[in-house]
């Protein structure tokens, strides 16, 4: 298969689940396997391109002209590739807890949630792939969109509430700044495709690239940087496989990654460097990771807490592009995968838990954690990944980003993630703790307490073998990441 | 033979099959004709455009009498495109009428709409085409006062009163227009419009001209409902007839804003009397006011036709902004949102007859639950809403961005900014006005009482021209070749002045 072809594969294959699924509606055992066959062939496909992308190719398909100059263009490099392979992969293991999850919550339009699921993700290749940022803000917009549903998929008032959040802050950001500023580079640039080193070098200067960076981090909504962070607790009301892989893993990291793209590609990291317009991001980074840390101790609610826990970690992703040196680029990139394993095992157990005993407070689970054990110690290893201790994959996206800090001279910065991890062994660890030698309040639910179904467990077990396997094997992911730092100033 | 007559046939057909359909008196059969009729003027609007793109502006003489004496057809990229508009909502509208009208209008009274319907569009067809500015008046009251008809004919009895109003506004409107062509008249001696483009250079400071030019720019703006001329406009649509609204919306204030465009790039382009400054100042505050009031308006109305007659107050706004810059950007940007927006609003109002037809009333709450009623027509009014809002991949999105793109090219940095985020500003509020409705129809339960089985979805006969024009608003939002190429064309030709 032509790398040009597994590119719009990539695209195709989820769109044609779609349709196929919408078909087989209402035979579940049909619809659920088309729905596992579309993610393994989206995921086989994807890994195609990588020995390409490896072997330093850059691959592209470009499918229309849609505004003079500006087509619907894509080209894979090697953010977009950690990007897919993370997404595509994922979506194999999220869809088997899926199953368990949404038939044993007995959930209702479940037709409609693969659909979109099918789409959101054909959005998130379009993402990965897009080969100019006119292409990324089609598929950015696609994504809000399609997830919407989603979101809302109880479809009570609570629903509504959280979709009306979401939707709000995710288009206000967007169209309102966004694209704003995309129109904006168009005008100055004369082009919108991703180059590395920046197309804005030589063309903007001082005051603008300042207000271009504004307009761009806080349009890119999805990065969920303070104040516009709010969407992402309100969404938690969805089913938990819709924020286990979008809200953990496609759309947040859509926005992150969306926010490397725009610094390594649109700006160039010389560019910021040089004109100290980055500082200013450094700090806000900061800022939100530890507010969003400290706020997440203040959640009891499970999904809220996790929330905010992935508000802070998103800050991360940002530092690194803020730091506006090769290893805080490879360290934010580096994190965006490694958090995606940590935090989607965290969700996967929430829905487990909430699954076999309909809990969803800290609070309430006290000594639950000898009653599932499979689950506590899976969210035992997320947890420890999350805060980036050894052995497990989140220690290496800290530990190239606290390179970049002293890279570019940030020792507070480093700081600021020590403390954050000290944070975040605050929030997290007291809940399998707790789980496990906790009391327990004595009387049992009116649900009988056992473990989630074995589609949820399955899912569990991989996304955490997924965390200690990334610790020992971190160099693919270097390797294919390594180019990024190309062409930066060495301290 | 036909080739070269096809500038008259595309005006006489609908003229002279208009009095046939009051004659025809059976509904089904005046029905038929219009179709047809519909139907044979979009095909001549499409053969017109494709001979203008190939070869050059097409000159028709009527009758074979020579301008300026004669009356002169002129079709070039800017009216070509217009006619096309105006004939593809036409064709799309008519096969749909049959169903509504037959719910909405009592039996005796189908020839009248039919006969009015055709005689609309003769007259937006040729206000269009005709390169004369006191013909231009004439087709415009044959326009104007069908349409006068055709709101009067709603069923509620307050579109009575909106007729009324819309019939003194817009009888100010037609008068101005004709004292403007009047002036000009009286200090050029000619009607013609290539003429008058010729004779005005030398006379730019006199003040029978510029009052001229005023009256013309104030008559148009009261036809196209440039804010704060609009208050007929809202009343019009809301009680009119679906189909009537659907069609007058996607038709009437497109062309009135051609009438504008030809005045004041053609016709007092070249004579410079039109000093750049002025259409900025003047321009530019209104249709910024147009989208920031009118969408904040519509945001509070409870009948949805109605919001969504604000809402197009406030589109027409953007039209005018893109105008009001007078750059080939921004008047390309004004041209392809004339066209995206016909197609999305038109889809919206042809959703929202399914529904006054299923429901009887397009009053908010009556719509609840409405998304698992009535599946289609509802999605079909989601992918309007989203075009709407300007999404990627539907047609507003290629007008905002070329809209934006016309105001960060404005000098006045502090302008530039201000007026593209009022441009985006208008797309969140219209999130906003379209949310309401999506809320509604998804998350509130179909009231108790009346039965599931009552409420279907619409017929076929209505669903296939709402998501044709649906469709389109999504087609022309991916594949922009045509309706971009052509927008530029015709930018350049007015920017050109005169030819």
């Amino acid at each position: 298969m032509s790398p040009e072809s597994a590119i719009l594969l990539s695209l195709g294959i989820p769109l044609a689940g779609a349709v196929l699924i919408a078909l087989f509606g209402r035979r579940p055992n049909l619809r659920e396997g088309v729905t596992l066959t579309t993610a393994a062939l989206l995921f086989g496909t994807v890994l195609t391109l990588v020995p390409g992308i490896m072997a330093g190719g850059r691959p592209e398909a470009t499918l229309i002209e849609m505004l003079p100059g500006l087509p619907l263009r894509f080209e894979v490099e090697p953010l977009g590739m950690l990007f897919a392979l993370i997404a595509s992969g994922l979506w194999i293991v999220n869809s088997i807890y899926s199953i368990g999850y949404m038939r044993a919550n007995r959930e209702k339009n479940q037709t409609r949630f693969y659909i979109c699921f099918a789409i959101a993700l054909a959005s998130t290749m379009g993402i990965a792939f897009a080969g100019n940022m006119l292409t990324l803000f089609v598929f950015y917009e696609a994504l809000t969109l399609s997830t919407y549903p989603l979101v809302t998929h109880k479809g009570d008032a609570a629903a509504k509430q959280g979709g009306r959040t979401y939707l709000g802050i995710l288009l206000f950001t967007s169209i309102g700044l966004q694209l704003l500023a995309i129109i904006w580079t168009w005008q100055v640039a004369g082009t919108l495709d991703f180059t590395l080193g920046g197309i804005l070098a030589g063309k903007a200067e001082g005051p603008v690239v300042g207000i271009l960076l504004l307009l761009y981090i806080y349009g890119i909504g999805k990065a969920a940087l303070m104040p516009f962070h709010r969407w992402l607790p309100a969404a938690m009301v969805a089913p938990t496989p819709v924020s286990a892989l979008l809200h953990a893993v496609a759309v947040v990291k859509a926005g992150v990654f969306t926010v490397m793209k725009v610094v390594v590609y649109i700006f160039g990291i010389d560019l910021l460097a040089s004109t100290g317009q980055n500082l200013w991001l450094i700090y806000l980074a900061a800022a939100s990771i530890l507010i969003a840390s400290l706020v997440a101790m203040t959640k009891d609610n499970l999904k809220a807490r996790l929330a905010y826990s992935t508000v802070s970690q998103l800050g991360y992703v940002v530092l690194g592009a803020a730091l506006a040196t090769s290893w805080g680029v490879i360290g934010g990139s580096m994190h965006i995968a490694m958090h995606a394993f940590g935090k989607i095992t965290l969700f996967f157990c929430a829905g487990a838990i909430y699954t076999a005993t309909q809990k969803t407070e800290v609070s309430e689970l006290s000594g639950l954690g000898r009653v599932m054990p499979f689950t506590f110690g899976a969210f035992l290893i997320g947890a420890l990944s999350i805060i980036g201790l050894p052995p497990f994959g989140g220690l290496w996206g800290k530990w190239y980003l606290a390179l970049g800090a002293l890279q570019a001279g940030q020792i507070a910065m480093v700081a600021v993630l020590m403390i954050s991890s000290l944070l975040s062994i605050a929030y997290l660890m007291p809940i399998p703790i707790q789980g496990f030698f906790g009391k327990g309040n004595g009387n049992p639910g009116p649900v009988e307490i056992k473990e989630a179904p074995l589609p949820c467990l399955i899912a569990i077990g991989i996304t955490a073998f997924g965390c200690l396997a990334l610790f020992f094997f971190p160099d693919p992911i270097y390797q294919l990441l390594r180019p990024l730092g190309f062409n930066t100033n060495d301290p | 033979m036909i080739a070269t007559h096809l500038p008259a046939l595309q005006i006489v057909v609908p003229l002279v099959s208009a009095p046939i359909c009051l004659l025809l008196r059976r509904s089904g059969l005046a029905w038929a004709l219009a179709s047809i009729v519909s139907w044979a003027a979009l095909a001549c609007a499409a053969l017109l455009l494709q001979q203008v793109l190939s070869s050059g502006p097409i000159s028709y003489h009527l009758g074979g009498w020579a301008p300026p004496w004669g009356i002169e057809y002129r079709i070039d990229a800017v009216n070509g495109f217009v006619l096309l508009i105006v004939a593809a909502i036409g064709a799309v509208v008519m096969p749909y009428a049959r169903v509504s009208v037959a719910h909405e209008l009592p039996e005796e009274q189908h020839a009248t709409f039919y006969t009015a319907l055709l005689l609309c569009l003769t007259g937006l067809l040729g206000v269009t085409i005709t390169g004369d500015a006191f013909n231009l008046f004439v087709f415009l009251e044959i326009s104007s006062l069908s349409s006068y008809v055709l709101i009067a004919l709603g069923r509620d009895r307050r579109a009575l009163t909106a007729a009324f109003q819309y019939l003194v506004m817009g009888t100010i409107g037609a008068t101005f227009i004709v004292i403007g062509v009047g002036l000009l008249y009286m200090v050029t001696g000619t009607l013609n419009m290539l003429d008058l483009a010729e004779r005005l250079p030398p006379m730019s400071e006199n003040r029978t001209v510029l009052a001229a030019f005023a009256f013309l720019t104030v008559g148009a703006g009261l036809k196209l409902a440039l804010f704060p001329l609009h208050f007929w406009l809202p009343n019009a649509y809301a009680y009119a007839p679906s189909a009537v609204t659907a069609f007058l919306a996607a038709t009437a204030t497109k062309v009135s804003i051609y009438i504008l465009l030809r005045f004041f790039f053609t016709v007092f382009g070249a004579a410079n009397t039109l000093e750049l400054g002025t259409l900025e100042n003047l321009l530019i505050p209104l249709g910024v006011a147009a989208i920031l009031v009118c969408s904040t308006v519509a945001i509070f109305q409870t009948d949805v036709k109605r919001m969504l007659a604000y809402s197009s107050v406030a589109q027409v706004g953007y039209i005018v902004l893109g105008i009001g810059f007078a750059s080939t950007t921004g008047l390309t940007a004004a041209i392809v949102h004339l066209f995206n927006h016909a197609m999305t609003k038109g889809g919206l109002f042809l959703a929202l007859g399914c529904v006054v037809l299923r429901l009887g009333s397009a009053r908010l709450e009556s719509l609840e639950g409405l998304g698992r009623r009535m599946p289609l027509t509802m999605f079909a009014f989601v992918l309007g809403g989203l075009s709407l809002i300007g999404v990627p991949l539907t047609a507003g999105f290629i007008s905002k961005w070329m809209l934006v793109q016309a105001a960060l090219e404005q000098d006045n940095r502090f302008l530039a900014a201000a007026v593209a985020a009022v441009i985006l500003i208008g797309s969140l509020l219209a999130i906003v006005y379209i949310w309401r409705v999506v809320e509604v129809a998804y998350f509130r339960p179909a009231p108790e009482g009346d039965g599931e089985g009552e409420i279907a979805e619409a017929p076929l006969s209505m669903l296939i021209p709402t998501w044709f024009l649906i469709g389109a608003s999504i087609y022309f939002g991916i594949d922009t070749s045509l309706t971009l190429g052509v927008a530029k064309r015709a930018a350049e030709l007015l920017l050109g002045g005169g030819a």
